[in-house]
């Protein structure tokens, strides 16, 4: 069994579906970040079996964590403080997603206009997004 | 300040006021001749479509004002690579009100995002046109009396005919409409109206034929089958001709049945049909005029 180091102040996101820990890192922008960040593919599970984890250490002010609830609402975000797990946070669908998610219709002015945020919007259903230009629709990501 | 970028962008109120405007200044045009003096409107056309653009112009100079724009993006300096969002900026210096067609989709709400003047949708790719809805309904509403208790037939392109997606969207506020869509196969209304309609348990059917359900219809709104939706020219041909309204089957119509159309026709109405006096298309262009001079004063806050 791998040992990875307890961390001071950050995020841990656990019961992430196996594989999928690299696209979330990308998502949060954490290769943009310059903290510590333990990424652990293929961790073993009882209630998933296999499972991924990602670790982050850095100012629990800085991240903005509302996407993972559209990318997957399974995943717990423990907060850590002190070394110590403060609380777990609950996620909630954003209202809007900002330059996250690319807007693929061809016909959408996005695809044009320079600088233009790609902003998508939360749907009356509560769980799919649309572009705010187009109302192209967009479902989960995984 | 305002702006309109979807039929819904109004209020169910808000549209029974802007129309209650169109059917006055249709009664009164003399009373607005000069109510726009000194106001400019900028029709920043993107895309050539000469019938919502004179239909905007003449609006605009019914009102006693002046117009200025462009009615292709050669001729904009678009064609330079200038953004959407520069644009507007610089057409809001020079005029009062600006009505934007773009192929974008989208393009329209970039613009209103920016301008400093109110932007008006003229249409945005296949995604909404607006003042086409604002027309259906106001030609429904002056010529029926009402907006509820009908039983309305959508025939022909329902699928990729945007006028009729938003046309329906606008309807489904109103109470009492039966919707009954008559298309081809392949044709079919999108299964998002559909959930929308059982959503808000609205009463619909599908049908093929027209002559079936003719004489159910208060109201028949034809549509052409548009040939650049088409990725194989087969198809098109096949179905173009599946549904030509002709006076053989406008007999089996209501005596007050109105007939419906956003225009250009081909040939899904036979031109023996314009002499009935059941024909409502002609009519609707000039509703169209007046329910644009409505939205030209509701914006610039001058109603």
């Amino acid at each position: 069994m791998l040992n990875v180091g307890k961390i001071e102040e950050g995020f841990v996101l656990d019961h992430i579906k196996a594989g999928a820990s690299l696209t979330i890192y990308h998502q949060l922008g954490l290769d943009k970040l310059d903290c510590t960040v333990a990424i652990i593919k293929n961790a073993r599970s009882n209630k998933m079996g296999r499972k991924d984890i990602l670790k982050v250490e850095c100012d629990i002010d800085t991240l903005d964590l509302d996407i993972l609830a559209f990318i997957d609402h399974n995943i717990t975000v423990n907060v850590i403080k002190n070394g110590e797990i403060v609380r777990k946070k609950d996620l909630v669908m954003p209202k809007e997603i900002v330059n996250i998610l690319k807007c693929k219709n061809p016909r959408c002015i996005t695809s044009i206009e320079q600088e233009l945020s790609h902003i998508f919007v939360l749907s009356s259903d509560g769980e799919s997004y649309h572009c705010k230009y187009c109302e192209e629709k967009y479902g989960k990501l995984m | 300040m305002r702006h309109l970028m979807s039929p819904l962008d109004f209020s169910a109120e808000e549209l029974e006021k802007l129309f209650d405007l169109a059917n006055d200044i249709e009664n009164n045009p003399a009373k607005y001749a000069h109510i726009c003096a000194g106001k400019k409107l900028a029709t920043c056309f993107y895309e050539p479509s000469t019938r919502t653009r004179l239909s905007f112009e003449s609006a605009m100079l019914n009102l006693g004002g002046n117009v200025i724009g462009f009615s292709d993006a050669n001729s904009s300096s678009a064609s330079k690579g200038e953004s959407v969002s520069d644009t507007i900026r610089v057409i809001s210096c020079f005029a009062d009100i600006c009505a934007m067609r773009h192929p974008k989709e989208g393009a329209p709400m970039v613009a209103a995002s920016k301008s400093k003047i109110p932007v008006i949708n003229a249409g945005d790719g296949g995604h909404q046109h607006p003042t086409q809805t604002l027309t259906d309904l106001l030609t429904i509403r002056s010529l029926k009396g009402r907006l509820n208790h009908f039983t309305i037939g959508l025939c022909g392109d329902l699928k990729f005919g945007r006028t009729v997606h938003s046309l329906i969207n606008a309807l489904s506020r109103y109470e009492d409409i039966s919707f009954i869509f008559i298309s081809p196969e392949e044709l079919r209304v999108p299964d998002y109206i559909i959930d929308m309609l059982k959503e808000k348990n609205l009463s619909y059917k599908e049908v093929i034929s027209l002559d079936d359900v003719m004489p159910e219809l208060d109201l028949l709104y034809m549509t052409r089958v548009q040939k650049e939706r088409f990725f194989n020219e087969e198809d098109y041909i096949r179905l173009k001709d599946f549904y030509i309204l002709t006076k053989a089957k406008m007999e089996l119509a209501k005596p007050d049945m109105l007939v419906l159309h956003p225009l250009p026709r081909v040939n899904e109405i036979s031109v023996e049909v314009d002499d009935d006096p059941r024909a409502a298309y002609f009519k609707q262009v000039q509703y169209g005029v007046y329910v644009r001079m409505a939205l030209i004063l509701t914006l610039l806050e001058l109603a």
